[in-house]
């Protein structure tokens, strides 16, 4: 005992105090912060996404236009990563030192402990060769990844492309995709991204602080197994997309065959199309940005983005609504001087062929301009010339009703409207009550404002072959096993005519395609009705049109066929649509009284030249891959630079790469 | 002569503090327990393996209460007789260990024995000092107040932890600063105590705010605030002036070593500990995982072998310095206020011996093992909870180690000892 004794209880509470702190403390990191437990559970819980095969898509007879094909990426784990013969190892890539470094420092960059791809997407055989080694390199792994790929490469804008998510997908998706994760960008895998995805597996792994794997999170309770995506069945039938595609080699255009019975969509073939394959895999950005390059534009999708004056293939309508409005009956005649006088306007008939004395049928079958324009004018000034705007509005809605002007709603994103003037444009154009029957004239025979696109035409003939009504034109008939039932694919669309005006029509398509314009293009045996059409184009040479169904009796397809800047409809859309039509009918072609073959036809380059091709207004695409926008933006400033360049353009795209492709294709 | 001969009578364990033995005993079978968990090897489970750390430090264990047994055998003079010696063999090996020694993470602190076994000479030096300076102020005339007395102290003090500074390690060098309290229980005035309690602050505050002017001018105010107050007590006008000097001084000091000479790894550990930068990726690894560890916890802990933060290593270091993680992560709260409970009553019960001690060199000796043991629990825990610099001193008994293990055990064993002839005359 010394004088310092109490000393102790000082010394004491220092010690208690401090200790209490600690306590403190433990107790705010253990008890009050919550935050802790969360960052011990995400150092060790890896979530790890098993990817589902993507499903795929079969043609109407069960034959597959895309499926999954596995290829491997090369993972790396640097962390992981021993000291290793370089040399060889680059050897086997293929790549050289120097690429190597780059790679790893970028793996590194991301993660020193998390996987991370070093080399994408090997096929199967040259992945077979790595494979072996693969072990000798610690730290290296692979990863199989499952891309598309389609056996015959065709219906390319049917079937649209996939590409990795961008930021948006992700939030719009509500965190659904991944960073690295695919997404349908256009076509049906865009239209039906939920059912072919399928669903994916979320395996809960516990790793140690250099990742490796430890086990599953609580025995698997929480995993769930990846759901492979559903089969597609598609309306297409291979065999004529196929031939499609081969007939309008080389040409602007589209075709559109449909199932009149069903609404089921036969054949959809945009020109110029490119090989789907060439969109999948290591060598995508690049193929991507010499296909967005191409002035005539491969990706745009024609059968429903594209919208043509329809030309005379408009005509049958016209007849059809005068006859619904108590204005003509088949025996209603017109004296055909080779043209017509509507007010000071003169419309003038084909090469101002006389047609003499025509009636319903005829004026159809011999395309008389000027028997359209009398029925045309007759519609619009039958409450008088005063009443023109109301009358239109009603001469409007009969039209509308055949699905133009308007979206039909197919399965398939980006459909465009085409165009039907409404009094509002007139007025805006003239002034109010400031235009007639005979300001409007050219849209008595499908000229003038009225544009439609090629899947609006192909409807049209099914309404006539159906006698007054169509079903929704659609791509997609099964999901998986079971037959689609969208009850709206069901249900019979009428377009408010009676049905007995339409045998009269009819047999003036018969004749068009037996003895009329479409003469030549006759398919021994088979009762096809069709009508031609030769739409004007102010920026070149006319587009080709033909519209067609058969056979007359119980009708198995309807047909539009566009070949644009090619003149007469006779010349180049009946010929195909007929080796379409036949194609489908008996899977052969018969020979054709004009001589006209399939391999003329595919052979023949209709590619117009640059300087008389209109581009349209500005594509606006889904959306452009990020390894290609650059490339987008070089080729439109160089594009801009100068006029001269345009003509070396030309020579350079009749061999661009899609048609190397192609031609591999034929073979 | 006759004490000895009525001890050996009685057997050795008369008059042992059971308490002191039983503390002990449940330290080191929770140190066991948790690094077996902290560095489980799945192809070697058994502690009875020796490849293992677990295994170790359960020989470790044994030995060490072999020791124990054996110091309990010894004479009580012989520590007092002794400590010079103790006090001369750890220098010449805390020299020795500077020319012969073993680098071992930056620290040049161990001497090879052969065998595998390697000796921390610092660890025994902590021992030596503590004996030598019960020695010295146990002598006769010896008071702390004297200032020649208060330099020897300081001197027996300041001398291994000068070659403990030149390994360098900051962490065992820091351990001899606690010190402080024998001195201030031997009479030191309380200004040092108050003044070291002042340069913690200080140097927090400098740190952290970086602009002595500020905190230059916060001492002047306060120092006048304090005149103003105590204007009657003249006498305390050239202590407040002293005082204010010297913590400016500090305050200069503290800044100009930040700045210039503090290496820049040892800057950043500072930084992360006062929350300056926060870098949880590069130096900041260990001890947010560490956190991590401890917090996820929660209340009643994780279980025995199923923290996993602990299982899969997060933590580096895990079973030595970050072993306390484990006792967060794996038994919660409740398992840290256990050993946290501990160790207070630990140091309480030897505050209590210290007391109760006749003779001036026990107490001292006491007090100098409370404040080693004081220290590396702060130090260590508040590392691993992020509220004390990354500073690398085991737990004791508890951290995995021989070294450590060992030196603990003899301090406390020969202040066990000690205490059990306390009614002898050393």
């Amino acid at each position: 005992m010394n004088s310092f004794f109490e000393r102790r209880y000082v010394i004491a509470g220092i010690f208690i105090t401090l200790i209490l702190i600690l306590l403190a403390r433990l107790f705010y990191i253990q008890i009050i912060d919550d935050r802790y437990l969360l960052y011990a559970q995400s150092n060790v819980l890896r979530k790890v996404y098993k990817n589902p095969a993507r499903g795929p898509i079969l043609d109407r007879n069960n034959k597959i236009l895309v499926q999954n094909e596995a290829f491997y990426d090369i993972m790396v784990t640097p962390n992981l990563v021993k000291p290793f013969d370089t040399a060889s190892f680059c050897k086997l890539l293929g790549i050289d030192k120097a690429e190597f470094d780059k790679r790893f420092e970028k793996a590194i960059k991301y993660s020193p402990r998390l996987q991370s791809v070093f080399e994408k997407q090997l096929s199967a055989q040259a992945f077979a060769a790595i494979q072996e080694r693969l072990s000798e390199f610690p730290g290296f792994d692979s990863s199989p990844r499952y891309l598309r790929t389609y056996p015959d490469s065709i219906a390319a804008q049917f079937l649209g492309y996939i590409s990795e998510v961008t930021d948006k997908d992700i939030k719009k998706s509500g965190g659904y995709y991944h960073p690295g994760d695919f997404i349908g960008v256009t076509g049906v895998e865009r239209s039906y991204e939920d059912v072919l995805r399928g669903r994916r597996g979320v395996e809960n792994d516990l790793v140690d602080s250099r990742s490796r794997f430890k086990g599953h999170y609580a025995n698997g309770a929480y995993d769930t197994a990846q759901v492979a995506g559903e089969r597609l069945t598609s309306s297409l039938d291979k065999r004529i997309q196929k031939l499609g595609e081969k007939l309008m080699l080389n040409k602007v255009g589209s075709i559109v065959a449909i199932e009149p019975s069903t609404g089921e969509i036969l054949c959809y073939v945009s020109s110029p199309t490119y090989n789907p394959n060439l969109l999948v895999g290591h060598e995508r950005g690049n193929n991507a940005a010499e296909l967005y390059k191409d002035p005539y534009k491969p990706f745009f999708v024609r059968p429903i983005q594209a919208s043509y004056p329809p030309g005379s293939s408009f005509k049958p309508l016209s007849a059809l609504i005068a006859m619904q409005e108590g204005l003509i009956t088949p025996e209603t005649t017109y004296n055909c001087p080779g043209y017509y006088w509507a007010g000071n306007h003169r419309v003038n008939c084909f090469h101002n062929e006389r047609h003499g004395v025509v009636n319903l049928a005829s004026a159809v079958a011999e395309s008389c301009n000027g028997y359209f324009s009398m029925v045309f004018e007759r519609l619009m000034n039958y409450y008088g010339a005063k009443q023109t705007a109301s009358t239109f509005t009603n001469w409007r809605g009969n039209v509308s009703k055949f699905g133009l002007g308007s979206r039909l709603g197919l399965d398939m994103p980006s459909e465009g409207k085409g165009y039907l003037p409404t009094t509002a444009h007139y007025d805006k154009v003239y002034h109010p009550g400031g235009w007639r029957s005979s300001t409007v004239i050219s849209l008595a025979i499908g000229q003038g404002e009225l544009l439609a696109t090629p899947l609006q035409l192909a409807n049209i003939e099914c309404t006539i072959a159906n006698h007054g009504f169509y079903y929704k034109p659609h791509l997609i008939k099964g999901i998986g096993d079971k037959e689609i039932i969208k009850p709206e694919y069901r249900l019979k669309n009428y377009v408010g005519i009676d049905s007995q005006y339409f045998e009269p029509v009819i047999n003036g398509m018969q004749a068009v395609v037996d003895r009329g314009t479409a003469a030549g293009s006759k398919i021994s045996g088979i009762v096809m009705c069709g009508k031609t059409g030769t739409a004007q184009n102010p920026h070149g040479e006319d587009h080709s049109v033909f519209v067609a169904y058969a056979p007359r009796e119980n009708p198995k397809i309807a047909i539009a066929v566009v070949v644009e800047n090619s003149g007469e409809g006779s010349k180049w859309a009946a010929p195909i649509a007929s080796f379409i039509v036949e194609k489908y009918l008996r899977d052969s072609i018969s020979s054709r009284p004009n001589g006209i073959t399939p391999d003329y036809i595919m052979s023949a380059n209709r590619l117009p030249a640059l300087e008389n091709y209109y581009q349209g207004p500005k594509l606006k695409l889904p959306s452009t891959p990020k390894d290609t926008a650059k490339h987008i933006a070089d080729s439109a400033n160089k594009k801009a630079a100068s006029g001269a360049s345009r003509k070396k353009n030309k020579s350079k795209y009749t061999t661009s790469a899609y048609q190397l492709e192609r031609r591999e294709d034929e073979k | 002569m006759r004490s000895s001969m009525q001890q050996q009578q009685r057997g050795f364990f008369f008059n042992v503090d059971w308490a002191i033995v039983f503390v002990y005993l449940a330290l080191c079978t929770i140190g066991l327990l948790n690094i077996h968990s902290a560095v489980y090897d799945e192809k070697h489970p058994s502690f009875l393996d020796l490849s293992t750390d677990y295994g170790k430090q359960l020989i470790y264990i044994i030995v060490a209460i072999v020791v124990a047994i054996f110091i309990l055998l010894l004479e009580s003079r012989f520590f007092s007789a002794l400590a010079p010696v103790f006090y001369g063999v750890t220098v010449v090996l805390l020299m020795l260990v500077l020319v012969v020694g073993r680098n071992v993470g930056g620290n040049q602190a161990w001497i090879s024995l052969g065998g595998g076994f390697r000796l921390q000479p610092s660890e025994l030096a902590k021992l030596t000092t503590c004996l030598l300076l019960a020695r010295y102020l146990n002598g006769t005339n010896i008071r702390i107040t004297d200032p020649k007395s208060f330099m020897i102290s300081l001197a027996i003090i300041g001398f291994p932890m000068l070659l403990i500074m030149l390994q360098p390690d900051a962490g065992s060098t820091l351990v001899f600063s606690s010190l402080i309290f024998v001195l201030y229980r031997e009479g030191l005035s309380p200004y040092f105590l108050i003044l070291e309690g002042l340069f913690i602050t200080l140097f927090v505050l400098t740190l952290k705010l970086n602009n002595t002017a500020y905190i230059v001018g916060a001492l002047i105010i306060v120092a006048i605030i304090i005149v103003l107050l105590t204007r009657r007590n003249r006498k305390l006008m050239p202590v407040i002036a002293t005082g204010l000097a010297i913590s400016i001084a500090f305050v200069f000091s503290v800044h100009f070593l930040y700045t210039s000479v503090l290496k820049p790894h040892q800057k950043v550990r500072i930084d992360i500990v006062l929350g300056i930068t926060t870098d949880i990726k590069g130096k900041g690894y260990n001890v947010n995982q560490s956190k991590i560890a401890i917090g996820s916890g929660k209340l009643w802990g994780r279980g025995y072998m199923q923290g996993t933060q602990t299982k899969y290593s997060f933590v580096p270091e895990q079973g030595t310095d970050f072993i306390f993680c484990t006792v967060g992560e794996e038994w919660g709260f409740a398992g840290a206020t256990v050993v946290l409970g501990l160790y207070l009553f630990l140091l309480l019960r030897i505050i209590r011996i210290a007391e109760r001690q006749r003779s001036t060199f026990t107490r001292v000796y006491a007090y100098g093992v409370a404040s080693v043991i004081f220290f590396h629990v702060i130090i260590n825990i508040g590392m691993t909870i992020g509220i004390v610099p990354s500073i690398g001193i085991p737990l004791p008994l508890i951290s995995y180690g021989g070294s450590s293990l060992l030196s603990f055990t003899i301090m406390l064993f020969i202040l066990v000892k000690l205490d059990s002839n306390r009614m002898g005359i050393v």
